[in-house]
């Protein structure tokens, strides 16, 4: 299905709209003609975007179909608020599937590890793979309807802790600990969120003994492996780019700094 | 109109290269396009032994630009001639970038890729910000810059021999000279210019090296001006560079006296967007009437 020969697509907006909190944007992009696996990635650039933004942004796929191309984004500088402001018949450079994705474990409990905008590839996996050894443990700062939360629920079983404060986080992070260590020699978990919180599942994960991947979000340049500007820094020492070794590492491959 | 372009012995294409540390090794992007279709390619920039390259973070966003901290990481020459080079097909025009911290090891990386068939032309990287011993201090002193010039050409062979120079000096033509004078067959630039960007919350570079290299739309005017004053100061053929992202922008350079362009972080903006220029650049000189490169080139009114 994928085109070797053309993998760049210049996408119309079909719809780009704010949730109910202004910070999360639902973008809806017309049919790539390829699909994906969960964890994989694409590289947008507005065509508009001229020569003032100069990166594309990279962004998990959180579904795809015949429908469209589906990504969920929180703005956090420059290049995500403008993109929040494309409007429906804008063209938008794409290119992807790219990267390594997660790999489900079919004989034993795959525990999803979402946390905030980090629970975008879930939707995907969870609309695609309805089965009984996969569960979810949701961690978010905003309200929980602001998330795509019952989408996933809705299919495989699934709990929501939020964080407000200080404690709220020490008390996710227990819990955190206490599912890793429960899947030990059992399971395997598998996580996306903000960076402190890989940091924490990947502590748990080499201290418990529990299998895991963690999907990293690098600053990109090209999403292609050339710029080496996303690099993850294995335990061997050496860095490697998150863009193609990645953006799903085991966690026993990478370092994930102090 | 003919594309076609020579450089000395170095005959290309079309005027379009791929700028060092922008395209790999040319195997990241053979499915967005036919390297073939290309000028030329400057591979990533290769060093004797492997290197791992500077910290995270390595890349900030600027306005109509970027700032990268690389630090040179690459497989060191072994593993290129076992596991890359073999792999790229041998109808593309293939430009071995040489990084090295001491003139002698310059020469070791020419003698190696002296012996290379499908090496087309070497091209000697004096001018990396971002690493600190070799790379810029080579190409800001003209007596260094001759010196690691003369020992890359003792041993490049018949492979023509290209200096890249950095726009990091007072006079870009004191350096063009000096490595001219010590046997360049032609010259590339402008290299990154040295720069910095902070944030004021954290209080901390936003490179970990603290200081980077500028390229980008944003560095263009600078590297008109430096191409126009070397093609005035030298008689080697000219390669320019710096923030191209249109095929005007290369007509651009080639106005002022350039042979040829390279393009490096417009491989970003779009991985077929090299492929793409070559065409958009034929398509324009066709419309503006220009009969051959030869014909428009350095015909700048001043």
């Amino acid at each position: 299905m994928i085109d070797s020969q053309t993998p760049c697509r210049d996408l119309e907006v079909l719809s780009c709209r704010p949730g109910s909190d202004p910070s999360l944007v639902n973008l809806i992009l017309s049919a790539p003609g390829w699909t994906c696996r969960p964890g994989q990635f694409v590289m947008l650039r507005p065509a508009q975007w001229g020569a003032e933004l100069i990166w594309p942004r990279p962004f998990s796929v959180c579904d795809v179909s015949d429908d469209g191309l589906r990504i969920l984004f929180q703005t956090v500088g420059r290049g995500t608020r403008r993109l929040a402001e494309l409007v429906p018949g804008q063209k938008v450079t794409v290119w992807g599937p790219l990267g390594r994705w997660f790999r489900i474990d079919e004989s034993r409990p795959n525990l999803i590890l979402a946390g905030g905008v980090g629970i975008a590839p879930f939707v995907m996996l969870a609309r695609r793979e309805r089965r009984d050894n996969l569960s979810m443990l949701f961690g978010h700062r905003l309200d929980l309807q602001h998330y795509p939360y019952d989408e996933i629920a809705a299919s495989i079983p699934s709990e929501a802790m939020q964080q407000k404060t200080p404690a709220d986080i020490a008390a996710f992070e227990t819990v955190l600990s206490d599912r890793i260590r429960a899947l030990a020699g059992k399971g395997q978990v598998l996580a996306c969120g903000p960076e402190p919180m890989l940091k924490v599942v990947r502590k748990y994960c080499l201290e418990h003994g529990t299998d895991g991947q963690v999907s990293l979000e690098n600053r990109m340049a090209c999403g292609v492996g050339a710029c080496l500007g996303c690099v993850a820094k294995t335990i061997q020492g050496d860095y490697v780019q998150s863009c193609v070794h990645g953006p799903v590492f085991d966690v026993r491959d990478i370092e994930l700094g102090a | 109109m003919d594309q076609t372009v020579k450089l000395g012995s170095l005959t290309l294409a079309n005027p379009i290269i791929t700028a060092s540390g922008t395209f790999g090794y040319g195997l990241e992007f053979m499915r967005y396009g036919d390297l073939s279709k290309l000028g030329g390619l400057c591979l990533k920039g290769i060093s004797l032994a492997p290197r791992t390259g500077n910290p995270m973070p390595r890349i900030a966003e600027t306005p109509c630009g970027m700032l990268n901290a690389i630090g040179l990481q690459n497989v060191g020459v072994d593993k290129f001639l076992a596991e890359k080079l073999p792999y790229i097909p041998a109808d593309a025009t293939l430009i071995a970038n040489l990084y090295a911290q001491t003139p002698e090891d310059f020469g070791e990386l020419a003698a190696i890729f002296a012996h290379e068939d499908k090496i087309a032309a070497l091209e000697v990287n004096i001018s990396c910000p971002n690493v600190r011993e070799g790379g810029v201090q080579f190409g800001q002193d003209p007596h260094m810059a001759a010196g690691v010039v003369s020992a890359v050409k003792k041993r490049a062979g018949a492979k023509p021999v290209i200096v890249k120079l950095s726009p990091n000096v007072t006079d870009v033509r004191v350096i063009a000279r000096a490595a001219v004078g010590a046997g360049a067959d032609m010259l590339s630039l402008i290299n990154t210019l040295s720069g910095m960007a902070v944030d004021i919350r954290t209080r901390k570079s936003r490179l970990a090296n603290v200081v980077g290299g500028l390229s980008g739309p944003a560095i263009k005017p600078v590297a008109l001006r430096m191409v126009h004053q070397v093609v005035q100061a030298v008689n080697v053929p000219v390669i320019g560079m710096g923030g191209i992202v249109s095929a005007e922008d290369v007509l651009e350079f080639i106005l002022v006296g350039a042979h040829a362009v390279q393009v490096g972080t417009y491989n970003f903006m779009r991985p077929d967007n090299a492929f793409r220029l070559v065409d958009e650049v034929a398509a324009l000189a066709g419309s503006l009437g220009i009969g051959s490169w030869d014909e428009y080139r350095g015909t700048l009114k001043v």
